[in-house]
């Protein structure tokens, strides 16, 4: 019921280890091992270019790294290394037991398909059938993310980047996932409007105590979500702990840097 | 009574990299004893290092050298050492801390800020809103803000919403960094009661208190911190363990 509570795990949901990535002669990340237990929040933060992306897609078995493992611990499944999967038995993972939010809602919606479409679509992939039951929890799930229910059945195009953001987050909710992977979900939005999606989001994250992954330069963001941080510079890992202490003990140059580069308002 | 926390061997360094590499020595080779129904105290002058300390305890900073061995479940735990969920797990149920500032959410109102601790140690909802309420009303906030968000409240009234809220639920162990620092007489009053109701079921306390009135009235040891000359004067010295307040009566260890 509280994601804190839920951090206390000591297995681990996905475990990486030695996940190394280049681009040929352009590095991605390098070496990076990172764990997730069960409704932990695990923030990744740095600036453009350390990497933050390419090991989040190496996380999500989005794409193949040169070296290192990623192992996943499903609900009462045995660890599986994601990329001994095969690629139908990743889709498969991706589409029951995680989420992903991108930092563009368009690239995780349909654009010309209902709000009850783009919510409802999630639990038909899960195998719900019943079109009544999957209305209703779109309705739901578009209030949970405080968006008026009567808009069921408008076309997402209509809706404001905010709107968007929290439809895409609704959409990815509803199906249960164990782990969310988060890609700068705050990114293109205004702050007011950012503080909103942060808000629901804390409140959500920690109700369902599900496990989430995110990538973000914004310490405001980590901070206020995530219960733990890694830092990473260069491709590499270069930091990590609870995130209050990785923000108000950080050791490393780097993250002395960038957290001494925050504007105070 | 039993020790509730013992730290031993802590130093603190901070090297500021984007300073020139400039190293701040705090302190070397500290320890403190803290038992169930005590209040210590630390003193010294600013930049002593009384909150580096606080927040050490809380591995909220972490010290270079040293043990901070924490009860909890009955069994000691250390704190430099510990995995993150088991620091997670201890600050949600063992160890409570109140410092002068409150960390505004934007949204969540204050009555839900200060229930938060309860409810995430499980207390009943309607239980855990009553205590809340009780809480706020003792320590003089208005009602009709209850239901704000605390962004706009003043430092004083922030500053009780904190105190709320880390009273709400009784933690074993609790850290107060100048939780009183912006209080009227009669709100450090309230506050002076509500540590004397947690030393009565146990709670083992360390604060940090401004004004030496607020120590006498809660303090049962004090321990200085002496920083002199961007070193410590000598390690042992550096916290003059039971240094008891000639009024009050020394705890029994």
């Amino acid at each position: 019921m509280d994601a804190i509570s839920n951090s206390a795990s000591r297995t681990a949901l996905l475990e990486a280890s030695g996940v190394s990535k280049s681009y040929g002669a352009r590095i991605g990340c390098i070496d990076v091992s990172v764990t997730v237990g069960a409704g932990e929040v695990l923030g990744v933060v740095g600036e453009s270019g350390s990497g933050k992306s390419t090991l989040m897609k190496c996380l999500s078995g989005q794409i193949v790294p040169d070296k290192g493992a990623v192992i996943y611990r499903g609900n009462d499944r045995k660890p599986v290394d994601v990329f001994s999967l095969s690629e139908m038995e990743r889709r498969r993972l991706r589409r029951t037991d995680w989420g992903f939010v991108h930092q563009n809602p368009l690239d995780g919606l349909h654009i010309n398909v209902s709000a009850g479409g783009n919510v409802g679509e999630a639990l038909m992939s899960r195998g719900v059938r019943n079109y009544g039951s999957i209305r209703a929890s779109a309705q739901d799930w578009l209030e949970r993310l405080e968006i008026d229910p009567s808009r069921v059945d408008d076309r997402a195009r209509s809706f404001s980047g905010g709107m968007l953001q929290r439809l895409q987050v609704a959409r990815n909710l509803v199906a249960a996932p164990r782990l969310v992977f988060m890609d700068e979900p705050t990114g293109g939005l205004d702050a007011s409007v950012q503080a909103r999606l942060l808000d629901v989001l804390r409140t959500l994250v920690r109700e369902l105590a599900v496990a989430v992954i995110i990538v973000t330069h914004d310490l405001a963001v980590v901070r206020l979500l995530a219960d733990r941080l890694i830092v990473m510079h260069r491709g590499r890992v270069i930091e990590e702990g609870l995130t209050d202490q990785v923000l108000d003990d950080p050791h490393e140059p780097y993250t002395q840097l960038l957290v001494s580069s925050v504007l105070q308002i | 009574m039993s020790v509730q926390l013992h730290a031993e061997g802590l130093s603190k360094t901070f090297t500021l990299h984007t300073q020139g590499g400039a190293r701040l020595p705090v302190f070397e080779n500290i320890g403190l004893t803290v038992h169930a129904g005590e209040c210590v105290c630390l003193d010294g002058p600013s930049g002593s290092g009384k909150s580096t300390l606080l927040r050490s305890l809380y591995a909220n900073y972490k010290p270079q050298a040293g043990a901070v061995h924490i009860r909890h479940d009955g069994e000691m735990i250390d704190m430099v050492v510990a995995p993150p969920w088991k620091i997670v797990e201890i600050r949600r149920r063992t160890i409570g801390y109140v410092s002068q500032f409150l960390r505004v959410i934007p949204r969540i109102s204050t009555l839900n800020i200060v229930v938060e601790p309860a409810v995430a140690n499980g207390r009943k909802i309607d239980d855990a809103y009553a205590s809340a309420r009780r809480l706020l009303e003792r320590l003089d906030i208005p009602e009709r803000l209850w239901s704000l968000a605390p962004a706009t409240f003043s430092g004083g009234e922030q500053q009780r919403v904190n105190i709320a809220r880390g009273f709400v639920f009784d933690y074993p162990i609790l850290l107060l960094d100048e939780p009183t620092a912006s209080l009227d007489a009669g709100n450090k009053k309230t506050v002076v009661s509500l540590i004397a109701a947690a030393k009565a079921r146990g709670a083992a306390i360390v604060g940090i208190f401004h004004d030496a009135e607020m120590r006498e009235a809660v303090g049962d040891r004090i321990v200085e911190m002496n920083f002199s000359a961007g070193r410590i004067a000598a390690t042992r010295a550096t916290i003059r363990n039971d240094v008891a307040l000639s009024r009050r009566s020394a705890p029994t260890c």
